[in-house]
């Protein structure tokens, strides 16, 4: 019945639905987001069998996590948040009074102003994005849960505050004053001043890391490690005042925008910038760094605002030129760009991506605007501004499910406490802040570059010096010690160069490989003719 | 216009009542969880301190004999019963769980040699002064005294007891090896091969006609108790303590050597041992399997007990306390959870197997955390901090510096080997392995 050709082509399909499948596993582009990378390409170049089995075992496991992870999805129950505006409507048209109207009576509770009298201000969103935390220029510091309008704590700390941050629980802030920085708990009580950093302009908190990086006026960059707190470093960066500042999410470098157009990326390990990037014909006015540590955009003070590829240091990506100069930016972790000129507030969305032609929303404040900042996990932008706070509205600007074991908005007190001692435990050390931050998690190959550097060092050795005295014999007999003395040296570099150049002749045996080759063949009778 | 802003419903997020457990949605999105690696990383380094702070592995000594004890026995059904003999020719019974003595037995007028539990473990048998007493498990009612079911008296000297686990057979070792059957007066067969003393004897849990010997004369004999005769004889360079059998592999046994290492012979190819392990300053005296067949544990006369994989050199635990002096029998209980040894002092010890294990019922969510912080050590455990945690032992100093000496002398041996090699004739001085280097013979 079954004819051998019947067969053959059975057997075809059958191998052609399996490419397929595979095929389709590899380039599922759901499966791809959770890819920890390609694994291993040739499994076969693997000799040992047992460690092949092994290492496929282990590839298997984890396409199967990565699958899992995938699956998952399913159970995320948010979804994120949109405008569909009506015909020959446009979204930019839109003011935050129709917004507020159009939704829901909570989410309209989340559009609000606060007219304050201290300005100009700088506030901070927890990580949960559930507390507030503003400062006044003129002394004023406040911290609330700003969902609920819960005042935590209201204090005036009689002294200029450059800028506030909080820590890494809602119990702890710091707040960057005249001259020093002073930590505050949630009840408005000084719990420390650290002299050590003065004349602060701009902090930020790597929340792995337990560290408290901050730049200052004199164009010192330190990082504080709030944990056991002491200074972990400090350089000068020497580029003069550093009042732009971001930290990078993905792998905790510290990006600064100078005067001169150019930002550089600082570890605590590294005396000198780990990269720098000439952005700017001007100074830098302000970094944004997306949720997942891609892109970076700036914006300059001839109005430009460019994006850029921070994995591969490249760009701009995009490039924008707007009327006014951005003072601010902010970016939130669906991708919606924000943007302070003067006292408007300008919305993107997706820019880093695409080029788009004008802005995704609006907003016009009555005075400057001198900070922005999306809120974790609401579709809400804060706005600070010379004459207090304003929180509107950004539908699809927030990511719409969290994971409770890394950050959670609905946080208890007894779940907050257990997270910071987990997270504590869990503390990164700071020498881990490179610019790649997966290398730990891959397999340590030294590369083609290092190989030949190391052969290179071979060429190149030094004769080591000897400590030699010869046995004293006979008093007063020195000049024939001095002789022995010399004698012993020069033979041990006359043995020390010998080795070398053996060594060097097989490394150049080996780099050229055909002249060796001839040489293993068997003698003949010839060979007594050949040139030698 | 249409416009939609998240809101999440705090009935979706949060726990009804204080007594439910809290709501914990997840989002696997790798960008929502950074620097994975490196936290990985910190989590592994964290479990593998974590180990080290937790591995207290004495649990308890049994304390009751009056001279060094001799022989220990594991009762094969009753994983609390244990019994041992000593010098004086006492015999005790221990319930592990409260470490108290339920029954001791004045067995013999000199040193007790040897103990061994029946197949189902309803009698004890115990060898000394040339005589095999037969005992009955059972504690003797109040004012009933405490008498051998049988007795033999043998006429060869007696230097150890096994007893076979398939049969109603036992054998001694001491001038010569006898078969016994229970109940019998005579030997069913006598085993000789030389003229040389038996001073330990151990069946194969496996091939259960298999009997492994250790002679005097630095041989290890195989005798089959079918064909009444010696197989194989393997002759090592010093004399070979005690055998012990892999209760998994029946072709498999790792002997327990005077010259510090111990060897696993592949019973089918003895002409080169399948692994040297090295660690012990001094004689080894004792070794026993795990019931898994996967590591053994070893006493020696260093005062320390190591616990070796079957298939590595090095051993992965070494105890020690002050007060134990040299050690003279091991035991891993059947289980496969604690350790027993017995020392000179007097004393038995009582060890935990895996020092940092925790001990009893375990709730589900601190077994899964214990199975994830297993499988990140052996994730990390190449990286030079985690391995350098995790294979760090403290050792009393007599041990560091004399393992620090023969370190020394092997080396110093290695290069003399290879200058004698260097400056004599090409093939005059061949390269013999460390696995052939201590086979003497094998016949």
């Amino acid at each position: 019945m079954d004819s051998p050709a019947q067969e053959e082509s059975l057997s075809k399909q059958r191998k052609e639905r399996k490419n397929k499948m595979k095929n389709k596993k590899q380039f599922d582009p759901k499966l791809l987001k959770y890819s920890r990378g390609p694994g291993i390409k040739n499994p076969k170049r693997i000799s040992n069998i047992f460690d092949r089995a092994k290492v496929l075992r282990k590839e298997k496991n984890i396409h199967w996590a990565e699958e899992q992870a995938a699956r998952a999805e399913v159970l995320l129950t948010e979804e994120v948040g949109y405008i569909v505006p009506d015909k020959g409507e446009k979204t930019n048209n839109l003011t935050q009074k129709n917004i507020s109207k159009a939704v829901d009576i909570t989410s309209a509770t989340k559009y609000f102003e606060l007219d304050l009298k201290f300005g100009p201000y700088r506030f901070d969103y927890t990580r949960n994005g559930r507390h507030l935390l503003i400062g006044g220029k003129k002394g004023h510091v406040a911290a609330m849960d700003w969902v609920t309008k819960r005042l935590l704590c209201e204090i005036n700390v009689m002294e200029e505050v450059c800028d506030v941050q909080w820590l890494h629980v809602e119990t702890m802030f710091a707040a960057a004053q005249k001259k020093w920085v002073y930590i505050y708990d949630n009840q408005g009580v000084e719990l420390h001043c650290i002299k050590k950093l003065y004349n602060i302009l701009r902090m930020t908190f790597l929340p792995y890391h337990f560290l408290l990086a901050t730049s200052n006026e004199d164009g010192w960059l330190s990082w504080l490690d709030i944990s056991i707190g002491e200074l972990v470093s400090q350089y000068n960066t020497r580029e003069g005042r550093l009042s732009v500042m971001e930290y990078n999410p993905y792998n905790g470098v510290i990006c600064l925008g100078h005067s001169k157009g150019v930002v550089t990326m600082w570890s605590p390990n590294v005396q000198k910038p780990l990269a720098s990037m000439l952005c700017h014909p001007t100074g830098v006015q302000a970094i944004a760094i997306d949720s997942t540590g891609k892109y970076m955009s700036t914006s300059s003070a001839n109005s430009q605002i460019k994006v850029w590829d921070l994995r591969n240091l490249t760009g701009p990506l995009k490039y924008y030129q707007l009327k006014n100069a951005p003072t601010d930016l902010s970016f939130s972790q669906r991708g919606c760009l924000a943007a302070a000129i003067e006292n408007t507030v300008q919305i993107y969305k997706n820019c880093h991506i695409e080029s788009v032609n004008e802005p995704y929303l609006v907003h016009k404040t009555r005075t400057f605007v001198h900070g922005i900042n999306f809120c974790p996990y609401e579709d809400v932008l804060g706005i600070s501004t010379t004459s207090g706070f304003s929180s509107i509205l950004v539908p699809g600007s927030g990511e719409p499910n969290f994971d409770a074991l890394e950050v959670n908005p609905f946080q208890t007190k007894s779940q907050r406490r257990e997270a910071e001692v987990k997270s504590l435990l869990e503390k990164v050390q700071p020498e881990m802040i490179v610019l790649d931050p997966s290398i730990i998690s891959e397999v340590d190959v030294p590369t083609l570059r290092d190989k030949i550097e190391a052969k290179e060092k071979l060429l190149y050795l030094k004769v080591p010096k000897i400590d030699f005295t010869p046995r004293k014999k006979k008093r007063g007999n020195t000049a024939r010690a001095a002789r022995v003395k010399k004698i012993v040296k020069e033979n041990n570099k006359k043995e020390f160069i010998k080795g070398i150049k053996e060594v060097q002749k097989n490394l150049v045996n080996v780099t050229k490989g055909g002249n060796n080759k001839k040489k293993t063949q068997a003698p003949s009778v010839l060979d007594r003719f050949r040139k030698k | 216009m249409k416009v939609k802003v998240l809101t999440r419903n705090p009935d979706d997020y949060l726990r009804e009542t204080k007594r439910d457990i809290h709501k914990v949605p997840r989002n696997f999105d790798p960008d929502h969880h950074p620097f994975e690696g490196a936290r990985e990383y910190v989590r592994a380094l964290n479990a593998v301190k974590l180990e080290k702070i937790y591995a207290k592995p004495f649990v308890g000594s049994l304390d009751g004999h009056s001279e060094g004890i001799s022989a220990i026995a594991k009762h094969p059904k009753s994983l609390s019963v244990v019994a041992s003999g000593s010098h004086d020719g006492e015999v005790r019974f221990w319930d592990l769980p409260t470490r108290k003595c339920f029954r001791n037995i004045q067995a013999h007028d000199d040193s007790v040699k040897g103990i061994a539990y029946t197949k189902l473990g309803e009698r004890f048998i115990t060898i000394g002064d040339k005589t095999i007493k037969i005992w009955n498990s059972k504690v003797p009612e109040y004012g009933e005294t405490d008498m051998p079911q049988f007795s033999i008296v043998s006429k060869a000297l007696l230097t150890g007891l096994t007893y076979s686990p398939r049969y109603e057979k036992f054998a001694t070792c001491g001038e010569k090896c006898q078969l016994w059957e229970e109940e019998r007066n005579e030997p069913i067969t006598t085993f000789t091969w030389g003229v040389d003393t038996v001073h330990y004897i151990a069946f194969n849990p496996i091939e259960t006609y298999l009997i492994g010997a250790c002679a005097d004369d630095r041989s290890i004999t195989f005798y089959d108790t079918r064909d009444s005769g010696p197989i194989r004889k393997l002759v090592l360079a010093l004399r070979t303590n005690q055998i012990s059998w892999n209760p998994m592999e029946a072709f498999h046994y790792t002997v327990a050597n005077e010259d510090y290492n111990l060897y696993t012979f592949d019973m089918r190819r003895m002409s080169s041992a399948v692994k040297v392990h090295k660690g012990h300053i001094s004689a080894v005296i004792s070794v026993d399997y795990s019931p898994t067949g996967l590591e053994f544990v070893s006493g020696s006369y260093d005062r320390t007990l190591r616990i070796f994989p079957a298939d590595k050199m090095n051993s992965r635990e070494v105890y020690h306390t002050k007060r134990m002096q040299r050690i003279s029998n091991v035991s891993w209980s059947l289980d496969n959870k604690y350790i027993l040894s017995t020392s000179d002092e007097m004393n038995i010890r009582l060890w935990k197997a895996r020092a940092s294990e925790k001990l009893g019922v375990l709730p589900p969510r601190e077994r899964a955390s214990l199975a994830y912080n297993e499988a990140l050590k052996k994730k990390y455990q190449a990286f030079p901090e985690v391995r350098k945690i995790a294979h760090f032992r403290h050792v009393p100093k007599y041990i560091y510096s004399a393992s620090q000496q023969i370190r020394m002398m092997r080396t110093k041996e290695k290069r003399k080997e290879s200058n004698r090699r260097q400056h004599s004739k090409p093939g005059t001085v061949p390269f013999v392995s460390e696995a052939r280097k201590h086979i003497v013979k094998e016949e």
